[in-house]
C-alpha cells in the first residue's frame, strides 16, 4: 500500500482541452497564491482533443478547495478530481545516472535488479538506469544509490488514476 | 463565401449585434480597421486606450449588452489592462480585441509586441490568441457567449496581423457562422449553473419562514441577473429590509420603506448595523467583499446565511453559508417566492418581524446621513452639491463616478430609484473611471441624461476623453468636486496617520479646470458659493449639444461618514461627529 508522501501533498487530476496556454492558466492559479507545485505531468488522453494534467501540490486542504473552485472556472478545464493516494494507482518514471567504477558496478546492478529497474546506458565510470514504480519506491532506490555518487536524476512527476472496484456491486 | 480575417472579424461583430465599438487604431490592427469604413458599426475614436475600455464598461453597465473595444498591440494592449481588470472585478460583460504582430514574429520582441494573452490571463474571464483566420468566427462567438453568460466578465481576443491582412494568404477563409450547438460543443468545460438547486431553494424558504431579524443583502448580481423586480417582490412579500451594496445601488429603490441603503465601510449606520444584528442574512448576488464585512471574525455574528450566487467559487470563499445556492439570482428569487407561497398555502405564517422593523427604523431616525452646511463665504459642501445635482436631474438620470470620497458621497446622497442608473468602479477602485464610463453610458443610452461626478484627482487621469465626447457629439455632464486633494487619502492621513499629509495636495487652481474643459470643446463653469450651485446645474442640464463641465470648489476638510475604520469590526461605526453620543 502506498504511503502519502507528505501530509500537505494533494494529488489533482485535471482533464483539460488540449489547447495552447492551458497549462499556463492552470499553473498561474497556483502561482498567484504562492503555492508551490511539487510535481506536474501532462499528456494527451485517448481522445487527442483532451489532456490530463496530474498535479501534486503542497497546500493545506481549505485553501485547496478554493483553488479547485477557481480551476473549475477556467473555460478549458473540463473535470477535476482529487486523488486520495490510498484510493488511486500511481506511477512515476525515473532516469538516474550514477558513478559506477568497475568495482561497484555489480553492486549497483544487484540493487537495480531488486527494484526491477533497467539499465539504459553504460559508460566507462557511470551507468544510467531507469525505473518506473510508485514514487516512494523511486525515492528508496535513489536513497540507496546516493552513496555511490548520483550524477543526474530526472523524474517525470507522478501520474495517477483512481483505483477500480474489486468486488462486483 | 471567400473572405479574409479582417472582414470576417468585423462581420462577426455585426452578427453578434454589436452597434458601437470604442477604439483607437495602430499598426498591427490596421487591417481590422479598414472594413470598419463600410460597416454599419459605429466606431468611437478615443484619445487613450484606457478610455476605450472604460467606455465599453459604461456602455455595458447602462445597457446590459456587452461593451466592445478594439485597440492595437503592445502599448495599446497594456493600456487596456486596467479596464479589463476593472471589468473582471465587477463582472462586466466586455469583449476586447487587440492587434498582435504577425504570428511568425511573436516572441521575437518585434515592434509593439507584448505578450498580451500572458499579461491579461489573470484579469480576464477568458482570452485567446487566434492562430488561424478560419478560427475567427468561432472564437468571436465563443467570446461573446463567455462574456455574457454565467458570471459575466471580460474576454480578450488577440489577433495577429497576418491572419487579418487581406494581402497575406494566411488571412483567407471561407465564411461560416457557427450555431449555438457548435459553440456549446466547442466549450465542453463551460456549463454555468443557471437554475438553483430545488432542495436548497426549499431550505432557504424554510429559513426565511423562521427568521426573526432578516436582512436581504443585495449585490451587483441582482442587476446582472435583471432581477430588480423579483427582489422587490421578495422583500415586500416577506417585509424584509434590503441593503444594496455599492455595486447594487439602484437595484432596490432608495425611497422604498424597506430600503436601508448602502452597507459597508462608508455605508449608513442602519444598513451596517442591521446586517451586524440580523439573525438571517439573505445574500443575493453579493460576494462578502472586505469593504462590506469589515473585520471578518466580527461580522454578523448571530446570522445564519443564505448565499445565492451564479459563481460557485464565491460560496464559502469568505463566509461559509448555511444554505449555498448556485444559480441565476432572478431564477433563485422566483423559486424562493414560489416555495414561500407553498408554505403559506399549507398554513405556515410568515413570522411577525414588527419588533425588528421598529428597531431598524429607530436606527434610521437616530442616525440619518447628515452634514453641516457651509458657513457664509466658506467653501461648498460636497454633499450639498450632490443633493442639488440629484434634485435637479431627471429621475432616471444615469450617474457615473470615479473613486474616492466623491464616489462615496454620490452613492450616499444620490437617491437611486431605478436599476442601471449607477455606474462606478467597485472592486478595483480605478481612479479616472468616471469620464469615460459616463461617455460609454451616454452612447448606450442617448435618451438619458448622464452625469459624471468626479474628483479633481480622478479627473486629471482621464479628462482627455472629453475631446472624444465633443468630437463624437456625446453630451455628457461632468461635476468635478474640486477639493484640491486626493481626498480619501487625505481623510485616512488625517484620521489614522496623525494628520501627516504625505503627497496628497493637488492645488485648486492648477490646472485651471474651466480653461481645460473649454479647450476640449466643453461648456465650463466654476461654482464657488452655495447660491450659484442650483443655477449652474440648471444651466448644465439645459445644454444638450456638447459636454459640460462644472467645477465645484469644495471644502477639503470634509470627510466621509459614517466610517468603519479598516481592521475593525462593523460594530465600530464612526458616525458624523454631530451624531456622537455626548460623553
Amino acid at each position: 500500500m502506498t504511503k502519502p508522501t507528505h501530509p500537505r501533498h494533494h494529488v489533482l487530476s485535471v482533464l483539460v482541452q488540449n489547447r495552447s496556454g492551458v497549462l499556463a492558466r492552470v499553473a498561474s492559479l497556483f502561482a498567484r497564491r504562492g503555492y508551490n507545485i511539487y510535481s506536474l505531468a501532462v499528456a494527451p488522453t485517448d481522445d487527442e482533443s483532451l489532456s490530463r494534467i496530474t498535479i501534486v501540490v503542497d497546500v493545506e486542504t481549505a485553501p485547496l478547495e478554493q483553488v479547485v473552485k477557481q480551476l473549475h472556472k477556467l473555460i478549458n478545464v473540463i473535470k477535476i478530481s482529487e486523488l486520495d493516494p490510498l484510493d488511486s494507482v500511481e506511477r512515476e518514471l525515473m532516469l538516474l545516472t550514477v558513478k559506477a567504477a568497475a568495482g561497484k558496478r555489480s553492486e549497483i546492478l544487484e540493487l537495480l535488479g531488486l527494484f526491477e529497474g533497467n539499465v539504459l546506458d553504460v559508460g566507462h565510470d557511470e551507468i544510467t538506469v531507469s525505473m518506473d514504480d510508485e514514487p516512494e519506491r523511486l525515492d528508496d532506490l535513489e536513497n540507496l544509490l546516493m552513496p555511490y555518487g548520483i550524477i543526474d536524476v530526472q523524474r517525470t512527476g507522478r501520474v495517477a488514476l483512481p483505483r477500480l472496484e474489486h468486488t462486483r456491486p | 463565401m471567400k473572405t479574409n480575417g479582417g472582414a470576417a472579424l468585423i462581420k462577426a461583430l455585426e452578427m453578434e449585434g454589436v452597434e458601437t465599438v470604442f477604439g483607437l487604431p495602430g499598426g498591427a490592427i490596421l487591417p481590422v480597421y479598414d472594413p470598419i469604413i463600410e460597416s454599419p458599426i459605429r466606431h468611437i475614436l478615443v484619445r487613450h486606450e484606457q478610455g476605450a475600455g472604460h467606455m465599453a464598461q459604461g456602455y455595458a453597465q447602462s445597457t446590459g449588452r456587452p461593451g466592445v473595444a478594439i485597440v492595437t498591440s503592445g502599448p495599446a494592449a497594456t493600456n487596456i489592462v486596467t479596464p479589463l481588470c476593472d471589468a473582471y472585478m465587477d463582472s462586466i460583460p466586455m469583449v476586447v480585441i487587440t492587434g498582435q504582430v504577425a504570428y511568425s514574429a511573436i516572441g521575437t520582441d518585434a515592434f509593439q509586441e507584448a505578450d498580451t494573452v500572458g499579461i491579461t490571463r489573470g484579469v480576464t474571464k477568458h482570452n485567446e490568441l487566434i492562430a488561424r483566420a478560419e478560427d475567427i468566427p468561432l472564437l468571436v462567438r465563443q467570446a461573446f457567449h463567455i462574456a455574457t453568460t454565467g458570471r459575466p466578465g471580460p474576454v480578450l481576443l488577440d489577433v495577429p496581423k497576418n491572419i487579418v491582412d487581406p494581402n497575406n494568404p494566411d488571412s483567407a477563409l471561407d465564411w461560416y457562422w457557427p450555431t449555438d450547438e457548435e459553440v456549446a460543443a466547442s466549450l465542453p468545460g463551460y456549463k454555468p449553473t443557471i437554475k438553483g438547486h430545488p432542495r436548497k431553494i426549499k431550505q432557504a424558504a424554510q429559513m426565511i419562514m423562521e427568521a426573526e431579524r432578516p436582512v436581504i443583502y443585495a449585490g451587483g448580481g441582482i442587476l446582472k441577473a435583471r432581477a430588480a423586480e423579483e427582489l422587490r417582490e421578495l422583500a415586500e412579500m416577506t417585509n424584509t429590509p434590503v441593503v444594496t451594496t455599492l455595486m447594487a445601488r439602484g437595484a432596490f429603490p432608495d425611497d422604498h420603506p424597506l430600503c436601508l441603503g448602502m452597507p459597508g465601510m462608508h455605508g449608513n449606520y442602519t444598513a451596517v448595523t442591521s446586517m451586524q444584528q440580523c439573525d438571517l442574512l439573505i445574500a443575493l448576488g453579493s460576494r462578502f467583499d472586505d469593504r462590506i464585512t469589515g473585520r471578518l471574525d466580527g461580522f454578523a455574528p448571530d446570522a445564519k446565511v443564505i448565499h445565492a450566487d451564479i459563481d460557485p467559487a464565491e460560496l464559502g470563499k469568505v463566509r461559509v453559508p448555511e444554505v449555498p445556492i448556485v444559480g441565476d439570482a432572478r431564477l433563485i428569487i422566483v423559486g424562493i417566492i414560489k416555495e414561500l407561497r407553498k408554505l403559506q398555502d399549507r398554513g405556515t405564517e410568515l413570522p411577525d418581524i414588527t419588533d425588528w422593523r421598529s428597531t431598524v427604523s429607530g436606527w434610521q431616525e437616530r442616525y440619518p446621513l447628515t452634514y453641516e452646511q457651509s458657513e457664509p463665504g466658506g467653501l461648498l459642501k460636497p454633499q450639498y452639491v450632490l443633493e442639488q445635482l440629484r434634485e435637479r436631474a431627471p429621475e432616471d438620470c444615469i450617474v457615473a463616478s470615479g473613486v474616492g470620497q466623491h464616489q462615496m458621497w454620490t452613492s450616499q446622497y444620490w437617491k437611486f430609484r431605478h436599476p442601471y442608473t449607477w455606474i462606478n468602479s467597485g472592486g478595483l477602485g480605478t481612479m479616472g473611471f468616471a469620464v469615460p464610463a459616463a461617455i460609454g453610458a451616454k452612447v448606450g443610452r442617448p435618451d438619458r441624461m448622464v452625469w459624471a461626478v468626479d474628483g479633481d484627482g480622478c479627473f486629471q487621469m482621464t479628462a482627455q476623453e472629453l475631446v472624444t465626447a465633443t468630437t463624437e457629439r456625446i453630451p455628457v455632464k461632468v461635476a468635478i468636486l474640486n477639493n484640491a486633494y486626493l481626498g480619501m487619502v487625505r481623510q485616512w492621513q488625517e484620521m489614522f496617520y496623525e494628520e501627516r499629509y504625505s503627497e496628497v495636495y493637488l492645488s485648486p487652481d492648477l490646472p485651471d479646470y474651466v480653461k481645460w474643459a473649454e479647450a476640449m470643446g466643453c461648456l465650463a463653469l466654476r461654482v464657488e458659493s452655495p447660491e450659484e450651485v442650483g443655477p449652474a446645474i440648471d444651466k448644465a442640464n439645459a445644454v444638450n449639444d456638447r459636454p459640460v463641465v462644472l467645477e465645484f470648489r469644495t471644502d477639503s476638510s470634509e470627510k466621509v461618514f459614517p466610517m468603519v475604520p479598516s481592521g475593525l469590526s462593523n460594530d465600530h461605526v464612526m458616525v458624523d461627529p454631530s451624531q456622537e453620543d455626548p460623553k
